[in-house]
């Protein structure tokens, strides 16, 4: 799993010829094309977030995300590739620059 | 102590043959078994045997022989609590001693590379490395490091489990990352290095010498990837300061600055070997920050006596090693050279601009107090000492400071 890390505030001041989503969207294509993508999508800005949690057994709502913070998830994607090198590889290629990229292992069950 | 008791073979011994197996033994395993966190910690159950046995009842004929043997025992215990137990250790019997195969060389790189994978932190690098490839138990690594013994165990195990679940791969760097993932390795060797080099002073017997495992590691990295310069740099330069080893240290275990050492004490072949070594080094036409360090060492070493270096040489290649490496370390560094070659006044200039980036670094208070003294200002030379002296907390260095403070001014 790519974890797509940005800043809302930022990447919400860029129009979008400035986040490039051509780029964008060859990536995707191309991770597709090699056969590797398994899904992504960009979400909705943090102040969107409603956030469920349980207090003794019975689900509350807050309105935001489960964690204030300047940066946030603001998408993800999901490659199947046999080793931490290949989705570095794959991470390092990610066209928008200002983001952050996390890799984290998904759990098979 | 009755001094018939002593323990033979020596620790030094010991240790040296350990190293020596310890990353074939562990490669070779963890790519039979395809688990590098068991691999691992079977070896290091056979080196925390050997390290019980040895000393008792003798090193055995073949050492290598010994550990697989033992390691191997613990695979059967291992496995015998699990299942495809059969499976595991037929392959393991059949086998044989793994490292005599052939492509074994391979191997220890795929060890080392992975040890350093830039996916693990610094200090996971380090520790990692000095268990898989060096052989350290992890209370010598506790102990090279003044740190507790259950710290660095967690930090393996959290390190392991790392290359477990993040699928970090054992295997060489693809081609095009190879320069990249050789400097990380050659990062944690020049740490190795560092670590060493001051802490190897007299005054703990029991601390491992690090350095003597730094320059290990850094040959064989020269012997398995041939034709890399700044490994062969970083070989040469670790060679060059270990040369002086034996002139750095008085009688008392205090330290010795590079003005007042005895050269005839210095080690004249290694210092002429590495002088070869990056001769070589050099012809390939890829410069970088551990050779210019090597020859920024080698000028000091082939100079005859202090009045005699070539003060002019040693600024144009700190000169050359900012442009590589532009760190204010470096900077303070190539500030002593000015203040030698030109004077204490223009270096003094020099250091000040470094105030705010180097004010937690001892060397910095260091340098700069005794500029101040050869500038004639001794009550500022004594302030800055007594902030050296309150940052540093190695022994023989705090002797040297000490000593400065109690001279007159």
């Amino acid at each position: 799993m790519l974890l797509l890390v940005r800043s809302d505030a930022a990447w919400e001041a860029l129009t979008d010829e400035e986040r490039d989503y051509e780029a964008i969207g060859r990536w995707f294509q191309q991770l597709a094309e090699r056969g590797v993508l398994q899904g992504g999508a960009e979400l909705q800005g943090a102040r969107t977030a409603t956030t469920v949690s349980w207090d003794g057994g019975r689900p509350m709502l807050t309105d935001g995300p489960f964690m204030e913070a300047k940066e946030t998830i603001g998408g993800f994607g999901i490659v199947e590739v046999s080793d931490l090198d290949a989705a570095i590889e794959i991470a390092s290629t990610w066209p928008a620059r200002g983001h952050k990229v996390e890799i984290r292992p998904i759990v098979q069950h | 102590l009755n001094e018939a008791a002593a323990q033979p073979p020596a620790d030094a011994v010991l240790s040296g043959l350990v190293r020596d197996q310890a990353a074939r033994l562990t490669a070779a395993l963890v790519r039979l078994l395809g688990d590098f966190a068991l691999a691992e910690d079977l070896v290091q159950d056979a080196v925390v045997a050997a390290l019980q046995h040895w000393p008792r009842e003798g090193v055995p004929d073949d050492p290598a022989a010994w550990l697989l043997a033992t390691a191997r025992r613990r695979a059967v215990d291992h496995w015998r609590r699990r299942r495809r137990y059969e499976e595991k250790l037929a392959l393991l019997v059949r086998e044989g001693p793994p490292f005599e195969r052939a492509g074994d060389v391979d191997d220890r790189l795929r060890l080392i590379f992975t040890c350093c994978h830039p996916a693990l932190g610094r200090e996971a690098q380090l520790a990692l490395t000095l268990r898989a490839v060096i052989g350290l138990t992890t209370a010598e690594i506790a102990r090279a490091f003044l740190a507790t013994e259950p710290a660095i165990a967690q930090r393996i195990v959290r390190a392991k489990r790392k290359i477990v679940e993040a699928g970090i791969p054992y295997r060489m760097p693809a081609p095009d990352r190879l320069d990249e993932r050789l400097n990380e390795v050659l990062r944690v060797v020049y740490l190795m290095f560092n670590e060493g080099y001051l802490a190897s002073a007299g005054a703990e017997p029991d601390r491992r010498d690090l350095a003597g495992d730094a320059e290990w590691l850094a040959r064989l990295l020269v012997g398995l990837l041939p034709g890399q310069p700044e490994a062969m740099g970083l070989l040469a330069l670790v060679r060059l300061h270990r040369a002086r080893r034996d002139a750095r240290f008085d009688a008392g275990g205090g330290l010795v600055l590079l003005p007042a050492q005895d050269r005839s004490r210095w080690d004249r072949a290694a210092i002429a070997e590495s002088g070869r070594l990056l001769v070589a080094a050099m012809e390939l036409g890829q410069p970088g920050p551990y050779q210019v360090q090597a020859a920024i060492a080698a000028c000091h070493a082939e100079a005859p006596s202090w009045a005699e270096t070539d003060w002019r040489q040693i600024l144009l290649l700190y000169d050359a090693l900012l442009r590589l490496a532009p760190t204010d370390v470096v900077r303070l560094n190539r500030a002593v050279a000015l203040s030698h070659g030109i004077g204490p006044a223009p270096a003094l200039v020099e250091v000040e601009r470094l105030a705010p980036a180097l004010d937690g670094y001892h060397l910095f208070h260091a340098t700069r107090a005794e500029l101040l003294r050869r500038l004639g200002r001794g009550e500022e030379a004594r302030a800055a000492n007594a902030r050296a002296l309150a940052l540093t907390r190695n022994p023989a260095e705090r002797r040297l400071l000490a000593a400065r403070l109690e001279a007159p001014a």
